[in-house]
């Protein structure tokens, strides 16, 4: 549900068959959109999402343990693993990454953390129905569900795969067979009117609504509340993935907001638009969770984050429906009601059907790289960037040990390749005079029509050269995006070896960018030292995303815990401890990620008592029942 | 202080066996906590004077008198060249070589602890430090260079007071040596201020050079720590609590010395006799001094203190989120406070590491016995207060496998010009007044030797402080309850709060650590609440009411002159003249036996005390600051003194 940091990959590593676009499927597409929309009409009737659960048109099924991993990131055919030979590999072949050899993973990961191949820590190889507890079905509410024909179960597989995002502790108790609070039963709306239906129930029988999207949260939104006594529904919006009309007059798109990111750029591919807006977890994250998490997408600086795509919502509370009445650009009527639903995260309904921008179809796209001699010059580099108000869809900028990560990702190369790449670093190195061990590099991402792209990137690469940057080739620019849309998979495989690790985000105004940077990552490191963490951790960052008053950045935190008693409290005590060190240097609690429970106790200090009252007295309105009893963000 | 005795190693024997120049061109390679390489003077002050806080200053003082902005950053860059040091290792190298020289020649050791110095090489790998010595000795000024560049450590860059920098050739060397130099009375001049600030600031974000600075401001003449002076303080903490930096060390260095090298001066400049103005001829004429014996000098390395540590709970650094770090503001109240508290915990830890001589032991013993005192007598009652300050947890200098009479003969011929004997007497070495001069004159004579020794008793003074606090608590007492007592001892710690140097909100836990040593040395009792003086505990407590009795006595006489009728409204100009003149009067008809009352140090800890207890208000007029008194309640506070009414009670807060 919520977006996994800002962006992720190259559209190339999407998991996803994007060749052959007929006119006949277009036509037949077309067709599909109409039917939505009359499907639509007939509303108090079946919805026709409902009915089939159609695998060509969705990535995700209504099953989603049978295509994703239950206890793991991503898809159940892709996984990373070190071979006999020592050498990683991506299996499958959904990603550009999948079967090739990375030879450099083994040493940078052994040599990085103090692991060794030698010492595994394996999952419980799968889930025991008989450790779920017993569903706490509210027997009327079940009843009045199926009289209304709206989907549901309470098999244990399905009910533990809601339970939980991708927080490392949610992941850790997973893989150690540890089941928890779980959700009682687990409904699939096929539409808003499904939506209305279920939360009028719920109502009338006062039990416990989640709405469940993508599932990639990672502030433990969707964790169960363990003070929750009443059957704990969760509503799964999957199925509610259709695009219900095009605007191409106002560039706008109408779409249910169970859609995913994926699916929602494929589809609108076939009409030549997309929305631009692509976060890390775009694979699976939905559109109603980027609404209800205020997420941001990795080409942000082109087509805007979320906030700013969406031009109408519609969303389904306990006191009704909320919604505007007309879908003008920009409306002074009082408060903007979208931004009580924008960071919502699930505490006052269900958002169900969303108006975004659409942009026609970018007809170029380059990647590029820069090497600076070290991270306060790229720094400096991105802050020109921004005031100059030339950033490429995307920059992000790399620290020296996310170089090093970086470049341990690297496949196996002919002999000639690593002449060349030697070539290239004996004239950084040795020519330039860069550090190894200080230099940092910068990823650009441009998109739009050449001619602007060319011009664009003429002015980046000459503010870079003022700052010491060096061009360093498209393939790095590119390997750089892999890098994120990987990294998930990656955490996997640390996982097997006692390796756990998280990531975090903030943003800071510019002028404290570094200070707070150098502090966070200092910070991570004493504190796993006087916690008796033997090795060094890793503890980098990059930014991810530049503004004109500050950019957001992003921290990766890892650390071997082979011999460690507790390894999950003393993980959770260092972020507790990098998210004060955060404040105290003047970062955001959140930049996208959101606050669900895990950095609910930040709230009041981060947007003050009075405007905590505001929001509670929101939710007191909307929702006195508390019948969205996810216990986020108050 | 020390979790147990360190070893000392003396620097200067290795000096007296190889070659001084070899030292002096030895290998010397720089620690850092910083991964890049240190960057050069020139573009330091470049930093400095580009950096966007002078700027906001520059343009208020541009906007403030009308003068245009180029005139006031030249003004700046002035400022700053005045103030810049040059640090240069060839310099430290040539000083090393003569340093060598001149230590062998003053001093029998140079004992240093070396644990304490891989403490600091440990430190600055880690963070930005700040080294913090007390100050006693103009000798001080260099000699913790002379060690780190011995034991290969960051040079320091060393604050400094501007009438160093006038000596001739010498301040050159010294700023080339890492000096930088500030004003004495900076006052309200924006400009140099924000220059100041700015620079020290610049020096640590960089981790440039560890800084050294005196926290007390200036040389100690009554060889007492002296209440900290915070505009440093401030200084070296900012960077910190506005995230520039990840943590800063604070690193108390205490150094003692067996005889102080500028011993005569001292008496006179506390008499309210001008110091001589430190020009290089000066210089070269005291070189009379280096055929002196100083006996031993001691420097001990306290253990760094994590500002970052210190201000855990205690500093919201938050409070800088809203507003640009670079704009000029005023410290908040909370701020200020942990500056004041971790100045006078550095002051703390700096006494709790002096290392006592056997000569300041003395010292103290003949403060009680000014008209002189057999040897024998003398020596049984040091090596009886070596037992009782070992007790107190201080470090003392005695030397084992000695004979107790031949410390005592060797501490009293090493200050012969403090004390002579005669026969079995031990008398203070007075000069004789000129015939026919007027009895004033002996008085002043007499009150330099007496100041002389006072100064080496004031060496001891603080491991006695807050036990002799208690002692006189329970001597006012009227009654034996703790509570009772703890309030007088509470407000003795008030009265007496610049003279002895208290951690501020620490009465309670201070109160129950002199209890602890009291009972521990079997000197009181404790029982049900109350808090009674054990009969061979009674020699420990008159001794220790002695030991203070100075001090209350001066403050009394302080109070009577300032409530007499002929004082209204004055300055501490006028006041000081004035209590001088009446304190003779007082001295000549043998009503006041305290010589402390004339230090003029002693009279300006009075003045700040009762303005603290608002029994003096302050006000400002026309660039003069006037104190006008509370008559009342200095009367009441003289009669609390005297044991004549009991003090306000206050909240117990310890117990």
């Amino acid at each position: 549900m919520m977006g996994r940091g800002t962006a992720v990959g190259s559209r190339s590593g999407m998991a996803s068959d994007r060749s052959g676009y007929g006119r006949q499927r277009a036509a037949r597409q077309r067709l599909e959109v109409i039917s939505g929309h009359l499907g639509r009409q007939e509303a108090s009737g079946a919805c026709e999402g409902r009915q089939a659960d159609d695998v060509h048109r969705n990535a995700v099924p209504r099953r989603r343990q049978d295509v994703l991993k239950w206890n793991g990131w991503g898809f159940r055919d892709s996984k990373f693993l070190f071979n006999k030979k020592g050498l990683a590999e991506l299996t499958g072949k959904r990603y550009q990454l999948s079967g090739t050899l990375m030879p450099g993973l083994k040493d940078w990961f052994e040599g990085t953390f103090g692991a060794n191949l030698q010492h595994r820590s394996p999952a419980v190889p799968a889930l025991n129905p008989s450790v779920v507890p017993p569903p706490n079905l509210h027997a009327a509410f079940v009843e009045a569900l199926k009289e209304a024909t709206i989907p549901c179960t309470h098999e244990p597989e399905d009910r533990v795969f809601h339970s939980h995002g991708h927080c490392l502790h949610e992941i850790f108790a997973l893989r150690e067979g540890k089941i928890g609070r779980v959700p009682d039963l687990v409904v699939w709306p096929g539409c808003h009117a499904d939506v209305v239906r279920i939360v009028e129930l719920a109502c009338q029988h006062n039990v416990c609504l989640i709405p469940y999207g993508g599932g990639t949260s990672v502030s433990s939104a969707l964790q169960c509340p363990l003070e929750e006594s009443r059957c704990i529904i969760s509503v799964d919006t999957s199925q509610m993935n259709r695009i219900l009309w095009i605007d191409e007059k106002n560039l706008t798109a109408h779409v249910e907001a169970g859609i995913i990111g994926q699916d929602l750029e494929r589809l609108l591919r076939e009409h030549g638009y997309c929305t631009g807006h692509e976060p890390d977890s775009m694979e699976f994250s939905s559109l109603g969770g980027w609404v209800a998490t205020r997420a941001s997408g990795m080409k942000k600086n082109v087509y805007g984050n979320i906030e700013n795509l969406v031009v109408h919502i519609k969303m389904v509370t306990p006191c009704g429906v909320m919604e505007k009445s007309c879908q003008g650009p920009r409306i002074s009527a009082g408060p903007d009601i979208h931004h009580f639903i924008l960071g919502s995260e699930g505490t006052l309904g269900v958002v169900t059907e969303v108006t975004l921008k659409i942009r026609p179809f970018p007809e170029y796209r380059k990647y590029g790289s820069v090497v600076f001699p070290s991270f306060e010059q790229g720094v400096s580099c991105l802050r020109e960037v921004a005031k100059q108000r030339c950033a490429p869809a995307s920059i992000r900028l790399m620290d020296n040990a996310q170089f090093h990560f970086g470049h341990a990702l690297r496949p196996q190369t002919s002999m000639f390749m690593s002449f060349l790449d030697g070539l290239k670093k004996f004239y950084i190195t040795k020519f330039k005079g860069f550090d190894p061990q200080r230099l940092c590099v910068a990823t650009l991402l441009f998109e739009g029509d050449q001619n602007h792209v060319l011009n664009q990137e003429q002015q980046v690469y000459d503010i870079a050269a003022q700052f010491g940057g060096l061009a360093a080739g498209e393939d790095n620019g590119q390997r750089g995006y892999l890098l994120t849309f990987i990294i998930a998979y990656l955490r996997d495989l640390g996982m097997e070896y006692y390796v756990i690790g998280e990531s975090f985000e903030t943003s800071v105004p510019w002028d404290r960018v570094l200070d707070l940077c150098r502090n966070v990552k200092e910070r991570i490191e004493r504190e796993c030292k006087d916690r008796g963490v033997q090795f060094p951790p890793l503890s980098t960052c990059r930014v991810t995303q530049i503004y004109d008053a500050g950019a957001c950045v992003y921290f990766y935190f890892a650390f071997n815990y082979r011999g460690l008693s507790d390894p999950m409290r003393l993980y959770e005590q260092v972020e507790h401890s990098a998210r004060e060190e955060i404040l105290a240097s003047g970062g955001s609690l959140s930049h996208h990620h959101g606050v669900g429970k895990l950095r609910k106790q930040w709230m009041q200090e981060t947007i003050s008592k009075v405007g905590l009252g505001m929001l509670r007295s929101v939710k007191e309105h909307l929702d006195p029942q508390n019948i969205f009893g996810n216990r986020n963000l108050l | 202080m020390l979790s147990r005795r360190e070893d000392f190693r003396d620097i200067l024997e290795e000096r007296r066996t190889s070659s001084d120049l070899s030292h002096a061109l030895k290998s010397f390679t720089r620690v850092s906590s910083r991964a890049s390489p240190p960057c050069s003077v020139s573009t330091l002050n470049k930093t400095v004077l580009e950096s966007q806080h002078l700027h906001y200053i520059m343009q208020e003082v541009s906007k403030d008198t009308g003068e245009p902005l180029e005139a006031i950053r030249e003004e700046a860059a002035g400022i700053l060249e005045e103030m810049s040091q040059n640090l240069q290792l060839g310099y430290i190298r040539f000083l090393g070589f003569i340093l060598s020289k001149v230590f062998k020649r003053l001093f029998r050791k140079i004992n240093v602890n070396e644990e304490g110095l891989q403490r600091l090489q440990q430190a600055m790998q880690e963070s930005p430090v700040v080294l913090m010595p007390n100050h006693r000795s103009y000798v001080d000024f260099l000699v913790l260079s002379y060690l780190l560049f011995t034991y290969d450590l960051s040079i320091p860059v060393i604050a400094a007071g501007i009438p160093l920098m006038g000596m001739q050739l010498i301040g050159e060397i010294l700023r080339r040596s890492g000096a930088f130099f500030i004003r004495r009375s900076i006052g309200t001049d924006k400009l140099y201020w924000a220059v100041l600030s700015e620079y020290v600031k610049t020096i640590l974000r960089k981790d440039f050079a560890p800084v050294e600075f005196y926290v007390e401001g200036l040389r100690s003449r009554t060889l007492k720590s002296l209440p900290p002076k915070l505009g440093m303080m401030h200084m070296v903490l900012e960077p910190f609590f506005k995230g520039e930096v990840y943590d800063i060390s604070l690193v108390p260095i205490s150094i003692s010395y067996d005889r102080v090298v500028e011993e005569s001066l001292l008496a006179y400049e506390i008499l309210g006799v001008p110091k001589p103005k430190e020009t290089t001829m000066g210089l070269l004429k005291a070189r009379k001094v280096m055929d002196e014996d100083y006996g031993n000098m001691h420097v001990c390395f306290g253990h760094p203190l994590s500002v970052r540590d210190l201000a855990k709970g205690k500093v919201n650094r938050k409070q800088y989120n809203l507003i640009p770090r670079d704009l000029p503001m005023k410290p908040s109240e909370s701020i200020h406070a942990f500056a004041n508290t971790t100045a006078h915990l550095v002051l703390r830890l700096q006494q709790d590491n002096m290392v006592l001589s056997p000569w300041s032991l003395m010292a103290t013993i003949l403060m009680q016995n000014l008209g002189g005192i057999n040897l024998k007598l003398l020596t049984k009652q040091t090596v009886w207060l070596k037992w009782l300050v070992l007790d107190f947890g201080a470090l003392v200098d005695w030397p084992v496998q000695v004979a107790d009479s031949e410390v005592m003969s060797s501490g009293l011929s090493l200050h012969h010009s403090v004390v002579r004997c005669e026969g079995d007497q031990v008398l203070l070495a007075e000069q004789k007044p000129q015939r026919g001069a007027a009895p004033e004159e002996a008085v002043f004579r007499r009150a330099v030797a007496v100041l002389m020794c006072a100064s080496y008793r004031n060496q001891a003074l603080h491991v006695l402080a807050s036990p002799a606090m208690l002692s006189v608590a329970l001597s006012l007492a009227a009654a034996s309850s703790r509570a009772d007592i703890y309030n007088l001892y509470a407000f003795l710690r008030e009265m007496f709060y610049n003279e002895f140097i208290f951690i501020p909100d620490r009465t309670g836990q201070d109160f129950e650590e002199a209890c602890s040593l009291l009972q521990k040395c079997g000197t009181v009792q404790i029982i049900n609440q109350n808090i009674m003086v054990t009969d061979k505990g009674l020699s420990v407590t008159s001794f220790l009411t002695a030991a203070v009795e100075p001090f209350i006595d001066a403050y009394q006489v302080i109070f009577r002159y300032i409530c007499s009728r002929s004082v209204q409204e004055f300055t501490e100009k006028q006041f000081i003249s004035g209590i001088r003149t009446f304190t003779l009067n007082l001295i000549l008809t043998g009503e006041v036996k305290s010589y402390d009352v004339l230090s003029s140090e002693t009279q300006k800890n009075a003045l700040a005390s009762l303005v603290r207890l608002n029994a003096l208000t302050k006000k400002k007029r026309e660039e003069q600051t006037y104190f006008s008194p509370n008559k009342a309640a200095i009367g009441r506070t003289a009669d609390i003194l005297a044991g004549k009414i009991a003090p306000q009670a206050r909240t117990y807060s310890r117990l």
